[in-house]
């Protein structure tokens, strides 16, 4: 009858069901102690926060950590219009009544899941203080809305992640946020690890993934000559997805890697040589 | 203007008159008739530049007037660059340098008219080819073109143009091939071993150099194969296969373990067989192991030190290694394992100089010598080395920063030449911003009670299509659209908005000579008024003033930074504020306008504060020159998203302020006095 249903635009802000609950074990290579620290942090209660550059594994490790874990995931993508109510939950109007739904945070926080709030920096500051009450010793979230107050079960585990390569001071996370969390740094992998990575992601053999690695760490020297930042390990999945397709390994780099890292022509020719020297 | 050619003693006059040559007791007769023969046009440019190079120096016209009248039929098109560059050497290094820079120049357009259309310039493939290096792994090379292709492991040195391949690509090819082989002469060790003791064998020198050259070339080649087998093809391709009688060198060279011990045996043989001039390869550059042998060892001397200090400093603040303790430590040839501290592991804890010192040292030398290991001897450690006098930034005169400068009469830029220094400013007396604020306390609080409605706070929005809370209103009529029969509006929610000023406000205050007395007064009254709107805004604003004394002293005043709050300080600072020399404003644009654009906000505002045109000592900036160099700083702030604004009160400002500033932005005040009852008011309305 009604024509057009604001229940259903709202929906697509606040999907019903953000848990995701992990059957098979999402690949993950570890580098370091992340494992224990992260396993210890969840035993404790203490949120904890990654840093690291883009594409280095630190998604694929918090999916990781959640089914090892075997807790429910909650992911926010934070974006520069992520609002409280976004994170916390909003009323609907459904027909003619008002109906409460549980923002992501919200409904990990009632469901005792990991909630993973990647890119935080990315967030408006004023979100950043609603996680507070959740990652000190009171361990709850405040529902102003409805006046209710979630006390977070044991299960419960917040954790963030932020690039402290970003160069803008607008993207840095204020000292009050950042001291309540545990934090675990995420860097490139060594090569012969990452090689085994690309290899195993990417289904190419080793020599190609040896290659890519290689070319990774060329580019990652020209971050600050040229690039933000050089090719993370998922780009150099993704050039091996491209190969393993059957793509000749110039093109899939270029296509893969060279072009989303720079648009600037002298750059982007450097980069050109670059793959034509290692392939 | 008229066709008609000018006759040698019309020239001569035009000549004389410019450059006042007869008071010099120069004739222009040479120049006027060499340049009887030229084109109408171009005589009138000579005559042109001539004048404004006579502008700088008469030396300066009349070194111009003589070479133009010699080279200017062979530059046609060129001539404005031409002079351009003379000017710009003559700023630099003075008059023989311009000389010398003109005359290069000719010569350069001369070869250029001859170079195919596939020639490649160094500059053209400068940006690519550095950027690719600095991928490489090893030490970073400087990139700089010069007459031959070398290195001293430091810098590169490649060819100004590169014309011996067909095309452009291979041309550029050809670039990338010579550079690779370079950086691998750095990278795998050619400077290792100290080749005289070859060299001294050959009757000619510059014959057995190329020859170690060559056989470098193929050693280099298979080591760039491991690590980068597609660059490997392509030097490949490019020279081709190896002649016959050199294959088998080639072959030996090419294994894995070969070093430049194996180049200079090849080198040895070669002698024995006969010393024929060594074939010549388009990618192979030159070396000179004299020179980067000396760069090497002062490198090495250098990082020893920084490594040697940064290892003993660990040592002694690590207990367990226990060697600081130790006066006769043994060395590490002696017995290896024993307390030794481990460079592997201990250059992660160096700071990054003396990390990157050390994997600099592992490039030259394959491993950190041990001598590097041993403690600087029994106690405390000396800072000796001399390394670091180098590096900290000591008391200098040094200046800040350098700036270009634009000059009209050139249109073009006069690089590096204003010398900025950036200063804080002097406090004055704390009492004076007090008498101030009782003085205008009526002012002020009918100020921020303006201001602070200006305000930014949350303002919530009614019917948005989505929201963190639910419009009621909205919410009704839609259910009464609905039991009517009609179609309801989606937009049922309230949503709030932070409405943020986001602006940040640099004020740039005169503090020239001619501002003495109540103009400065007002200046200051007027900067006491406006931090207290301000204060109530929340903006985020700066204050520095800038005076000056010629291009070589611009300073800038530093009264408050962004950052700095509002504070007894700052207040003193402000009353500080005093009138100085003179007004070199392009410079201050520039260097403001930079600091300016480091402040993360949306908009940005640069507020002048001045009591007249630029101006600065001796008649060169006084005038239009001042004027249009500002107009041009003015025109760069704009281009970054910098909004000028100007507040004057040169009641003769009409004339130029428009062309600087235009039309609507800037105010003039007819009387000093006035200046701070209105100064808050044009902020409201220009931020408002």
């Amino acid at each position: 009858m009604n024509t057009a249903n604001p229940a259903s635009r709202a929906d697509a802000h606040a999907p019903s069901t953000p848990l995701v609950h992990l059957s098979s074990e999402p690949y993950y290579h570890a580098t370091g102690d992340e494992l224990d620290v992260f396993a210890a942090a969840a035993k404790s209660g203490l949120p904890v926060m990654l840093k690291g550059p883009t594409g280095c594994g630190k998604t694929r490790f918090v999916e990781h950590m959640a089914w090892r874990l075997k807790r429910p995931l909650v992911t926010v993508a934070c974006h520069d219009d992520l609002t409280t109510a976004d994170l916390v939950g909003r009323y609907l109007i459904v027909g003619d009544e008002t109906v409460w739904m549980d923002g992501p945070l919200t409904a990990a926080v009632r469901a005792g899941a990991i909630c993973y709030l990647d890119e935080i920096v990315e967030a408006r500051k004023d979100t950043t203080v609603v996680i507070h009450p959740l990652t000190d010793s009171r361990r709850a979230l405040p529902v102003e809305k409805r006046g209710e107050y979630i006390s977070a079960p044991p299960d419960f585990m917040l954790v963030i992640s932020y690039n402290p390569g970003y160069q803008s001071v607008l993207k840095e996370m204020k000292p009050s946020t950042r001291q309540r969390f545990v934090a675990l740094d995420f860097d490139y992998p060594e090569a012969a690890t990452e090689a085994r990575i690309v290899a195993h992601e990417g289904g190419v053999d080793a020599d190609t993934a040896q290659k890519l690695v290689k070319l990774g760490g060329l580019t990652r020297k020209l971050k600050g000559a040229g690039l933000d930042e050089g090719a993370g390990t998922r780009l150099l999945v993704h050039a091996a997805q491209l190969i393993a397709s059957g793509m000749a390994p110039a093109i899939a780099c270029t296509a893969a890697i060279a072009r989303p890292l720079a648009d600037e022509t002298d750059t982007r020719d450097a980069l050109d040589d670059l793959i034509a020297a290692v392939f | 203007m008229s066709e008609r050619k000018l006759f040698a003693h019309e020239l001569e006059a035009r000549l004389d008159e410019l450059l006042l040559l007869s008071l010099r007791q120069r004739s222009a007769a040479v120049p006027a008739a060499l340049l009887e023969a030229l084109p109408r046009e171009l005589q009138e440019r000579v005559l042109h530049w001539a004048g404004v190079a006579a502008q700088t120096s008469d030396d300066l016209g009349w070194l111009i007037a003589s070479l133009a009248a010699t080279q200017a039929a062979g530059l046609g098109e060129q001539l404005d660059d031409w002079v351009r560059a003379g000017l710009d050497a003559y700023d630099r290094s003075g008059l023989a340098a311009t000389r010398k820079a003109l005359n290069e120049f000719t010569a350069a357009s001369k070869a250029s008219a001859l170079r195919s259309q596939y020639s490649v310039a160094f500059g053209a493939i400068e940006g690519r080819l550095s950027r690719f290096l600095q991928a490489l792994d090893g030490r970073p090379l400087r990139l700089v073109s010069g007459t031959k292709a070398w290195t001293d492991t430091e810098t590169l040195w490649l060819p100004e143009r590169l014309d011996a391949a067909n095309d452009a690509a291979g041309n550029r090819r050809l670039y990338k091939a010579i550079a690779a082989l370079l950086w691998a002469q750095t990278r795998f060790g050619t400077f290792r071993l100290d080749p005289e003791p070859e060299l001294e064998q050959w009757p000619d020198r510059e014959r057995a150099l190329a020859w170690f050259a060559v056989f470098e070339a193929m050693r280099l080649e298979a080591c760039i194969a491991v690590e980068l087998p597609g660059l490997a093809l392509e030097i490949a391709g490019l020279r081709g296969p190896w002649p016959a009688e050199l294959a088998a060198a080639a072959a030996k060279l090419a294994r894995p373990d070969a070093t430049v011990a194996d180049s200079l045996a090849c080198m040895a043989a070669q002698r024995e067989i006969g010393v024929s001039p060594a074939p010549t390869l388009p990618h192979i550059g030159t070396l000179d192991p004299v020179a980067a042998r000396r760069v090497r060892a002062a490198r090495i001397t250098r990082e020893l030190a920084i490594v040697r200090r940064a290892l003993n400093v660990i040592a002694a603040t690590d207990t367990k290694a226990g060697a600081a303790e130790n006066s006769d430590y043994p060395p590490l040839a002696a017995e290896g394992e024993l307390q030794v501290p481990d460079p592997q592991a201990d250059l992660l804890a160096m700071p990054p100089a003396a990390r990157e010192a050390a994997k600099s040292l592992m490039q030259d030398l394959g491993e950190i010598p041990p001598e590097a290991l041993h403690p600087a001897g029994p106690g405390a450690w000396q800072p000796v080395d001399g390394v670091d006098e180098s590096i900290a930034p000591g008391v200098t005169t040094q200046p800040d920063a350098f700036y270009d400068e634009w000059d009209y009469r050139r249109a073009s830029w006069r690089r590096g030449w204003c010398h900025l220094y950036e200063m804080e400013a002097r406090s004055g007396d704390p009492e004076w911003v007090d008498e101030v604020r009782t003085r205008h306390a009526h002012l002020i609080r009918s100020i921020r009670r303006r201001f602070e409605a200006l305000r930014g706070e949350d303002k919530p929005q009614k019917r948005q299509f989505d929201g963190e809370e639910i419009d009621l209103d909205a919410q009704v009529e839609a259910r009464a659209d609905r039991k009517s029969g009609s179609e309801p509006s989606p937009r049922l929610f309230i949503h709030r908005r932070r409405i943020e000023r986001s602006l940040a406000v640099m004020f740039m205050v005169d503090m020239s000579g001619s501002t003495k007395g109540w103009v400065n007064d007002a200046e200051r009254e007027s900067l006491v008024l406006l931090c207290e709107a301000i204060e109530a805004l929340g903006d985020s604003y700066a204050i520095y003033g800038f005076s000056g004394w010629t291009r070589t002293h611009c300073d800038i005043y530093r009264i408050k930074r962004f950052g700095d709050r509002y504070d007894a300080e700052t207040r003193q600072r402000i009353a500080g504020i005093e009138a100085k020399d003179y007004t070199r404003m392009g410079v201050a644009v520039r260097h403001l306008s930079g600091l300016l654009m480091r402040q993360n906000t949306r908009h940005k505002l640069l507020v002048t504060l001045s009591d007249g045109r630029p101006d600065d000592y001796g008649d060169e900036y006084r005038g239009r020159y001042g004027i249009e160099d500002t107009r041009r700083a003015l025109l760069e702030a704009r281009e970054k998203g910098i909004r000028s604004y100007c507040v004057t009160i040169d009641r003769h400002g009409a004339d130029y302020l428009p062309q600087l500033y235009g039309p609507a932005h800037y105010s003039v005040i007819d009387d000093a006095k006035k200046l701070p009852q209105k100064i808050a008011e044009i902020y409201r309305k220009l931020t408002g």
